[in-house]
């Protein structure tokens, strides 16, 4: 069985929970940005969570499929259309032989992820089907979706799990105009001087259009560093140091201008300090952020951040308990 | 006022550990850059990973300092602490300072036309000084006579990968020379937006070879004839992984014309070409002491090869 995209999108990739375990390479993780939202697609059509989806950004594709065939869609809000006629987020969708999935403009976020049962069987590459298109591996050819491909898919799974049919408004993601994102000070913070750690923590900064898969990067006052004699081997501006790996989530800011979160698809390392990291329970929180939404960094504890991390595992566990 | 990681006292660790979020500890060895200091946190990445400890998912040494990533469900982090400053200690204590490698000849057309083409689509408000290209910047600001001595000091000496990443299979280089004849360039003011293949690039006191193309803020002074990152796999010396350079390598940058540039090309296209390279045993301790007679031994090593 198999999908055919008729139209791709805007950028349109195969991802799933991610290559994990070759960063050391300058490999990056990769896999769906807003893991919260593809976990309940795979729920929904009878997956586990390891199956991988299609993520679309902005613009999703057109999708015909040459079987029978269940999907679901989640993430960002959009009109679903199956042959022109509109369908639920967050339900099962059968589908028939023939069927064209469309979809219409989102109406806030920036992602939404399609499941479908059996999962797209496109090759396992270092243990993952993601895409990392810089690195040209994953999803199909290492790239976006293009007009004519063809998508593999695999053969339902028995995953034990009884049929769940839609999910419970609550347990849906909200998509907001603002955002508060916890971070967890550290790496080289003390670079800051303290009315830059204030401007960090205490400003509102607004997420800007450059804001991709790799990193995001927001507006607002800037932050001042702290003044010393850069260490050998570093650049010579106060944002860098001497070249180092760069934690997922974690913030630098270039100059002291714009503060970037890097994400799943980020560098793995380079020479700007970074000042604070987000907590893996907000990863998602970022990645469903539009361009606009005006965003605070929050700082908590390593024990809060331990906190959230379990609260985001018993919501998931209750979805496929 | 940060998350710092935990203070217990410990009398023979100086590393700073702190924490990217609760999935990443961070070990920085030193703020500068030094051999001894890569030497050590590859070291500890070394020892860490023949512990096979469970919850452990990444560990990425890098210049110096050394990233660790962690699964905080399986591995508490105040334990995982413990153990990479146990290993610190130890690492720091031993008298080992010996490093079984290869050394590798990477043919380069410096000055070639494919980076300078670059180089002059982003002049004016990326670069330090528009006249020119990045190779006479370079020569002028390390106080050389000219872009060749700048060329001939580059390729004589030796270089350490210290680091692989920033993107898939793009290694750091640090020079095996004392700091005052350590080569140093800025970055460009503001990131190109492209960087042919395999350019050969330098930034603050380190070299490196784009893995791909793409964006990049390094000044450009050459080209390498072959592939160092494949995902596809077709060289020999790429068959068991797609990428090629690993930290502790050490690299020796040999000037190649245009001829022999596109002769190793066709070798490459035909999936022929083989790296130059030979096993060797690189001892820290030589290589501070007298970096030049020590390389000369390093060096005779290929010639063998």
């Amino acid at each position: 069985m198999a999908l055919e995209i008729l139209e791709p999108g805007l950028s349109s990739t195969i991802q799933d929970r991610g290559r994990i375990g070759y960063y050391r390479y300058g490999i990056p993780q990769c896999g769906s940005m807003d893991q919260y939202s593809a976990s309940l697609a795979n729920r929904l059509v009878g997956n586990t969570q390891a199956e991988a989806v299609i993520e679309c950004t902005y613009m999703g594709p057109a999708i015909i499929t040459n079987e029978d065939a269940v999907v679901a869609i989640t993430g960002a809000p959009v009109d679903v259309l199956v042959n022109g006629e509109p369908r639920e987020q967050y339900t099962r969708i059968a589908l028939s032989a023939g069927d064209e999935l469309r979809f219409g403009i989102i109406r806030g976020g920036t992602r939404y992820y399609i499941a479908i049962q059996g999962g797209i069987d496109v090759p396992v590459v270092l243990g993952s089907r993601s895409t990392y298109p810089i690195g040209r591996i994953g999803g199909v050819d290492g790239r976006a979706l293009a007009a004519g491909d063809i998508l593999p898919i695999g053969k339902p799974i028995a995953t034990g799990l009884g049929e769940l049919p839609s999910i419970a408004d609550a347990l849906r993601p909200v998509y907001e105009k603002s955002a508060s994102v916890r971070v967890l000070l550290g790496l080289y913070d003390h670079n800051l001087s303290a009315d830059g750690v204030r401007s960090l923590l205490d400003s509102e900064w607004t997420l800007t259009p450059v804001a991709d898969r790799m990193g995001l990067r927001y507006d607002g006052p800037g932050v001042e560093w702290r003044e010393r004699e850069q260490p050998f081997g570093a650049g010579q501006d106060p944002s860098n140091i001497v070249d180092a790996g760069y934690a997922v989530g974690s913030i630098q800011i270039p100059g002291g201008t714009q503060p970037i979160v890097l994400h799943r698809d980020a560098v793995s390392g380079g020479g700007y300090a970074m000042v604070a990291t987000v907590i893996s329970a907000d990863m998602d929180l970022v990645a469903r952020s539009a361009p606009g939404t005006k965003t605070r960094f929050v700082e908590v504890s390593m024990e809060e951040a331990l906190d959230a991390r379990r609260e985001q595992a018993a919501t998931l566990a209750g979805v496929w308990g | 006022m940060s998350e710092s990681a935990s203070t217990t006292a410990h009398a023979t660790t100086t590393a700073r550990y702190t924490w990217g979020g609760d999935e990443f500890l961070f070990v920085e060895i030193t703020e500068e850059m030094s051999l001894e200091s890569n030497f050590i946190s590859n070291s500890i990445a070394a020892a860490l990973e023949a512990r096979e400890i469970l919850g452990i998912v990444d560990i990425c040494p890098a210049n110096a300092s050394l990233l660790i990533r962690f699964n905080p469900d399986v591995l508490e982090h105040a334990e995982l602490e413990q153990t990479v400053r146990g290993l610190e200690s130890e690492v720091r204590a031993s008298a080992n300072r010996v490093l079984q490698t290869r050394i590798i000849e990477i043919p380069v057309w410096y000055n070639d036309p494919y980076t300078n083409e670059t180089q002059a689509r982003f002049r004016e408000g990326y670069h330090q000084r528009p006249e020119g290209n990045d190779l006479d910047y370079a020569a002028e600001i390390n106080g050389l006579r000219d872009a060749e001595e700048f060329i001939r000091r580059h390729h004589e000496s030796p270089w350490l990968v210290s680091m692989v990443g920033f993107v898939a299979g793009l290694p750091f280089m640090f020079q095996l020379v004392e700091r005052e004849h350590q080569l140093e360039v800025p970055k460009y003011l503001s990131p190109r937006t492209d960087t042919p293949a395999l350019t050969v690039g330098h930034g603050g006191c380190f070299a490196c070879i784009y893995s791909v193309r793409g964006a990049g803020g390094y000044q450009m002074f050459g080209i390498a004839a072959a592939p160092i990152y494949d995902p596809e796999q077709k060289l020999a010396d790429l068959s068991d992984f797609m990428v090629f350079f690993r930290p502790g390598d050490l690299v020796k940058f040999r000037p190649v014309s245009e001829n022999e540039y596109h002769q190793i090309r066709a070798e490459v296209d035909a999936g022929t070409y083989v790296y130059r390279q030979a096993d060797i045993t690189f001892d820290l301790g030589k290589a501070l002491a007298d970096p030049a007679a020590y390389n000369a031994q390093l060096l005779e090593a290929l010639d063998g090869a």
